[in-house]
């Protein structure tokens, strides 16, 4: 399992090869989430962040086949069509590898501590979060 | 009773802090109790701790609900929702 929360961008083909080493794996699947448009900074709560990724990955394999996992997951400032977040996760088969990263991603939106700062012509505004991210993870329950 | 508290994104900026260390009333002992501690400091306090603000907490570097214990040497930390991914 790798977590990692990071300024540095990084380079998908060399994380899911990283996942593909394991002959057990038959299916990678993959999520990455990047800035729309306006140009950003992310800030997070060093030392809780990797703790709260953690608990999510660990809830993760308790659920599903998980056989190798990475999390991504950037700071700092970035520039719209930058990457922002990796969820990728190694499983036997593909709905156990869908079901992961989707459930980990959902998580990550409600329970990490990362707080986007918008940087719009006029002025900077902090991001508000939304309704919509609590019900996605409200369906995993 | 000691804590060291932390505030972050919005609520850092609006307090002007991002730390402190506080000497708390024996009788504040739930993240709920020392919310409305800090609110009595009136101000800028008083709007960012303002019941209908959503505002998250967490204790010891873990989510903690409104209802949680804390303890002398914790670090609690108040936040507004999360908005990372």
């Amino acid at each position: 399992m790798k977590i990692s929360v990071q300024k540095e961008d990084f380079d998908l083909n060399k994380e899911i090869d990283l996942l593909r080493k394991d002959e057990k794996v038959g299916a990678v699947a993959s999520f990455i989430g990047q800035v729309r448009e306006v140009a950003m900074t992310l800030e997070h709560y060093p030392g809780m962040t990797e703790k709260a990724v953690a608990k999510i990955v660990e809830e993760a394999k308790g659920r599903w086949n998980v056989i190798d996992c990475t999390v991504i997951h950037r700071y700092g400032e970035l520039q719209p069509t930058d990457r922002i977040v990796l969820v990728a996760v190694a499983s036997a088969h593909r709905g156990d590898a869908f079901a992961a990263c989707e459930f980990i991603m959902d998580y990550l939106k409600t329970q990490a501590p990362f707080w986007k700062k918008e940087h719009r012509e006029g002025g900077a505004r902090w991001v508000e979060a939304k309704a919509t991210d609590d019900k996605a993870a409200e369906r995993w329950k | 009773m000691k804590v060291k508290l932390r505030f972050f994104a919005s609520l850092k900026e609006q307090l002007g802090r991002e730390a402190e260390e506080i000497d708390v009333p024996a009788g504040v002992a739930t993240v709920a109790a020392l919310r409305t501690h800090l609110v009595k400091r009136g101000g800028e306090w008083q709007v960012a701790f303002a019941e209908k603000r959503l505002v998250r907490a967490a204790v010891n570097q873990e989510m903690a609900p409104a209802a949680a214990a804390i303890k002398a040497g914790d670090e609690v930390a108040f936040f507004p929702p999360v908005t990372g991914g």
